[in-house]
C-alpha cells in the first residue's frame, strides 16, 4: 500500500456522508422545491410544467419561464398557513421543553446510577422503540379516552367524579409527543452527564458551594451541549409531527404536518404543499444554521 | 526567598504531650466492597503543621483526604477536626479547601473564574476577589494567562491553577494531593519553597500528599509514611531518614543496604549481628531492634566507607569485597561492591576534592567498613 492509495481511500471515506447527502437529501429537496414552483393541474403528475427531455432546449426554457413564486404568495394570503406554523412551533417549543423537564431528570438519575446497572438503564429507555410507533400512539387512545384506562383509575379512587376531556386535546397532543420523544431527549443528555467528571462537583463543594447551587453553575452549563443536541432532537421532528396531532388531537389542534397531509392528500394540491414543505425546512434550517454559526465562532476565541 | 527561620526549629508540638492535635484519625476504616483502602488508621496532625503523605500508589493517601475533605464517609472510625467530630459536617461546610490529584478545574470557567469561585461562594465583594486572585496568580506565575480556559493550558499550567484555586480561600487547612507532580525540576523546587513560605506567613495547617520523597523531606515538618492502608512510621524527616521503624520506611525513603543475619549478643548497649562467616556487626541499641534472633542491619549509602587497606578489627563491621560497578554523578560518586557471600553493598563517597589519579577502578579488591552508630537495627 502507497501513501498515494492511502490519500485515496481516506478522501473516499470523507466522500461517503456527502455522496449519501446529495442522494436522500439534496435531489429530493430540488425535486420538491422545483414542485412548489409549479402549477396544480388534473394530470399525472398533478402539477406543470412537466420537464422533458424530448423538449430540447427551447422547451427546457419555456418551462424555466412557467415556474413562479405564487404559490409562496398564496401561502402568504391564506392566515391558515401562517397560524398553523406558529401553532406548530408553539406546540412543538412547550412540549419540547416538557421532555426537557422530564428527560433531564432522568438522564441525571442515570448518570449517577451505579455503572453496573446502567446499560440495564439505557436498554430501558430504549425500550419501547421495539413496539410500533403506531402502536403506542394507538395505546395512548386507549388511556386517554373518556371511559379510557385513567379516568377509570381516577374515578375509581375518588379523585374526580366525571371523566377528564384529556383526548382529542391539544393536552394529549402534549403527552403522546413527550412519551414518544423522550428518549430522543434522555440518550444525548446522558451521553453528556455521563461523561462528566464528578471531582467538578466535589471542587464546588469543596470551594463552599452546596450541592444545589453546584448543579446551577457547574452540572447544567456543562450540560448545555446535551441539552442543545436533545432539544434540537426532539424539536424539530415535532414541529412537521402528523401521526400524534392526527391521532391524540382534536379538530381544533393546528399543526403544519396535518395541513401539508390535507393539501397532498385531500385537496390534491403538491405544488402548495412542496411549498409548505419547503418554509417548514427554512423556518427549522435558518436559526438553527445561525446558531451553529454563533457557536462555532464561539468556541473559537 | 525568606529564610525558614527559628520558628520552625522550635516547631515540634507533637513531641509536647500538653498540646491537642488539631486533626485526629482515629481508628478510621474505609473498605470500597471488600477492598480495604484504609485500614484502622490513626494519626494527629497539629495546627500549622506542614505534614506529608508518603506511600506507594494504591496506599489509601488520597482516600484519606477524601474523608477529611468530606467526600468519603469512613466505613468505621471519627474525624476530629479543631476538636469537632466531622461525620455530620458536609463538604461545603468544611474549613478545609482540597486541591485535587485530577485538578478537577471547571472547563467552562476562565482561570480567572475558577480562582476566584470559592471567593464568590463565601459572598466576598467583587474588588476584593479580584485583588485576591491577581495576587494568586502572581504566586503561581500564570498573571498572562488570567482569562484562558484549562484546556487552553499545558499540564504544568494547570496544576498551578489547581493550586491557586484551592489556596485562594486560606482555609485553616489545605489538602495538597500531588500538588507539583506535573511540574519541570526548577518550578517544582520554587514552588516547595514558596508554599513553605505561605504556609508560614498565612499559619496553615497543610497536608500533602506526594510520591516523590525528597519533595516531602524538603517541605514536612513530619512524614508519615504509608502502606496498604496503614500508617507504618510518622515522624520528622530525620528520623525517617536516620531511624526508620521497619524494613519497609528503610527501604521506601532513600537507598538503603540491609544485612539480615541473627542476634548474637545483645548487652552493654550494643547488640550484635552474625551476618556471614566474613561479617559480624556490631551496632548500637535502638527502639526498633530486636533483642535476640532474626534481625535486620539497615545502613545508608553515604555511611559506609570503602577503603583499599584493611581496617583495624577485619570481620567486625568492616568485610572485603570487589568492586562490582561505579556510577559518577559528579558530585559524588556510587560504588557497588560485591561481597564473598554474594550480598551487593552501595556505598557513596562525596568527590570532595578533583582527585583524578588513581581512584579505585573497577573489579578492585576493597574493604567496606562501617562506624557502630551508623545504621539501625531492625526487625527481621
Ligand atoms: N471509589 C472507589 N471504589 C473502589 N476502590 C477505590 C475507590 N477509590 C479508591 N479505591 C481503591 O483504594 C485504593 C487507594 O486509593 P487511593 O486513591 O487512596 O490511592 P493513592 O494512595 O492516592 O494512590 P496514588 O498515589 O496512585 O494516587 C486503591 O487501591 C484504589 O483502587
Ligand atoms: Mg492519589
Amino acid at each position: 500500500m502507497t501513501k498515494l492509495s492511502n490519500a485515496l481511500f481516506n478522501r473516499l471515506v470523507i466522500a461517503i456522508p456527502y455522496i449519501w447527502l446529495i442522494i436522500f437529501f439534496m435531489v429530493p429537496f430540488f425535486i420538491v422545491l422545483r414542485i412548489s414552483f409549479s402549477q396544480t393541474a388534473i394530470a399525472m403528475p398533478p402539477y406543470l410544467p412537466v420537464f422533458s427531455l424530448s423538449d430540447g432546449w427551447q422547451g427546457f426554457w419555456d418551462n424555466i419561464g412557467q415556474l413562479s413564486f405564487d404559490n409562496y404568495i398564496w401561502l402568504t394570503e391564506d392566515a391558515l398557513y401562517i397560524n398553523a406554523y406558529i401553532s406548530s412551533l408553539t406546540i412543538a417549543f412547550i412540549s419540547t421543553c416538557l421532555t426537557l423537564l422530564i428527560g433531564y431528570p432522568i438522564a441525571y438519575g442515570m448518570a449517577r446510577a451505579p455503572t453496573s446497572i446502567r446499560p440495564t438503564l439505557l436498554m430501558l429507555v430504549i425500550l419501547p422503540f421495539w413496539t410500533s410507533f403506531l402502536i403506542r400512539v394507538y395505546a395512548w387512545i386507549a388511556i386517554l379516552k373518556p371511559e379510557g384506562f385513567l379516568n377509570q383509575f381516577l374515578q375509581a379512587i375518588g379523585i374526580i367524579d366525571d371523566p377528564l376531556i384529556i383526548l382529542n386535546t391539544n393536552i394529549a397532543v402534549y403527552i403522546g409527543i413527550v412519551y414518544s420523544y423522550l428518549p430522543f431527549m434522555v440518550l444525548p443528555l446522558y451521553s453528556t452527564l455521563e461523561k462528566m467528571d464528578e471531582s467538578l462537583i466535589e471542587a464546588a463543594g469543596d470551594l463552599g458551594c452546596p450541592p444545589l447551587k453546584a448543579f446551577w453553575t457547574i452540572t447544567f452549563p456543562l450540560s448545555l451541549p446535551g441539552v442543545i443536541a436533545g432539544f434540537l432532537l426532539v424539536f424539530i421532528p415535532t414541529v412537521g409531527e402528523f401521526v400524534i396531532p392526527d391521532l391524540l388531537g382534536g379538530s381544533s389542534t393546528l399543526m403544519i404536518g396535518k395541513t401539508l397531509w390535507t393539501e397532498f392528500n385531500a385537496n390534491r394540491d403538491w405544488p402548495v404543499s412542496a411549498a409548505v414543505a419547503i418554509i417548514l425546512l427554512l423556518v427549522l434550517v435558518i436559526p438553527i444554521a445561525i446558531f451553529q454559526n454563533a457557536q462555532a465562532k464561539a468556541a473559537q476565541q | 526567598m525568606k529564610s525558614l527561620g527559628s520558628i520552625r526549629r522550635s516547631f515540634a508540638p507533637w513531641n509536647d504531650s500538653s498540646a491537642k492535635p488539631y486533626i485526629s484519625f482515629k481508628n478510621v476504616t474505609k473498605r470500597f466492597g471488600d477492598f480495604t483502602a484504609v485500614d484502622d488508621l490513626s494519626l494527629d496532625i497539629y495546627n500549622r503543621e506542614f505534614f506529608a503523605l508518603l506511600g506507594a500508589s494504591g496506599c489509601g493517601k488520597s482516600t484519606l483526604l477524601r474523608m477529611l475533605a468530606g467526600f468519603e464517609t469512613p466505613t468505621s472510625g471519627q474525624i476530629i477536626l479543631d476538636g469537632q467530630d466531622l461525620s455530620q459536617t458536609p463538604p461545603y461546610r468544611r474549613p478545609v479547601n482540597m486541591m485535587f490529584q485530577s485538578y478537577a478545574l471547571f472547563p467552562h470557567m476562565t482561570v480567572e473564574k475558577n480562582i476566584g469561585f470559592g471567593l464568590k461562594q463565601d459572598g466576598m465583594p467583587k474588588d476584593q476577589i479580584a485583588y485576591r486572585v491577581a495576587q494568586m496568580l502572581k504566586l503561581v506565575k500564570l498573571e498572562k494567562f488570567a482569562s484562558r480556559k484549562p484546556h487552553q493550558l499545558s499540564g504544568g499550567q494547570r496544576q498551578r491553577v489547581a493550586l491557586a484555586r484551592s489556596l485562594a480561600k486560606q482555609p485553616k487547612v489545605l489538602l495538597l494531593d500531588e500538588p507539583l507532580g506535573a511540574l519541570d525540576k526548577k518550578l517544582r523546587e520554587e514552588t516547595q519553597f514558596e508554599l513553605m513560605d505561605l504556609q508560614q506567613d498565612l499559619g496553615l495547617t497543610f497536608v500533602v500528599v506526594t510520591h516523590d520523597q525528597e519533595e516531602a523531606m524538603t517541605m514536612a515538618d513530619r512524614i508519615a509514611v504509608m502502606s496498604a492502608g496503614k500508617v507504618v512510621q510518622v515522624a520528622t524527616p530525620a528520623e525517617i531518614y536516620e531511624a526508620p521503624n521497619s524494613r519497609f520506611v528503610a527501604d521506601f525513603i532513600g537507598d538503603v543496604n540491609i544485612f539480615d543475619g541473627n542476634v548474637v549478643s545483645s548487652e552493654g548497649g550494643k547488640t550484635q549481628i552474625a551476618v556471614s562467616e566474613d561479617l559480624t556487626i556490631v551496632a548500637e541499641q535502638n527502639g526498633s531492634g530486636p533483642a535476640s534472633g532474626a534481625a535486620a542491619f539497615a545502613i545508608r549509602p553515604e555511611k559506609v566507607r570503602i577503603a583499599r587497606e584493611a581496617p583495624a578489627n577485619p570481620g567486625f563491621n568492616a568485610v572485603k569485597g570487589e568492586i562490582w560497578d561505579i556510577g559518577y554523578l559528579g558530585d559524588m560518586t556510587i560504588y557497588i561492591v560485591k561481597l564473598a557471600s554474594g550480598q551487593t553493598v552501595r556505598a557513596s563517597r562525596l568527590n570532595a576534592s578533583r582527585e583524578l589519579e588513581n581512584p579505585i577502578g573497577y573489579d578492585e579488591e576493597v574493604w567496606v567498613s562501617f562506624d557502630d552508630n551508623a545504621g539501625v537495627v531492625l526487625k527481621d
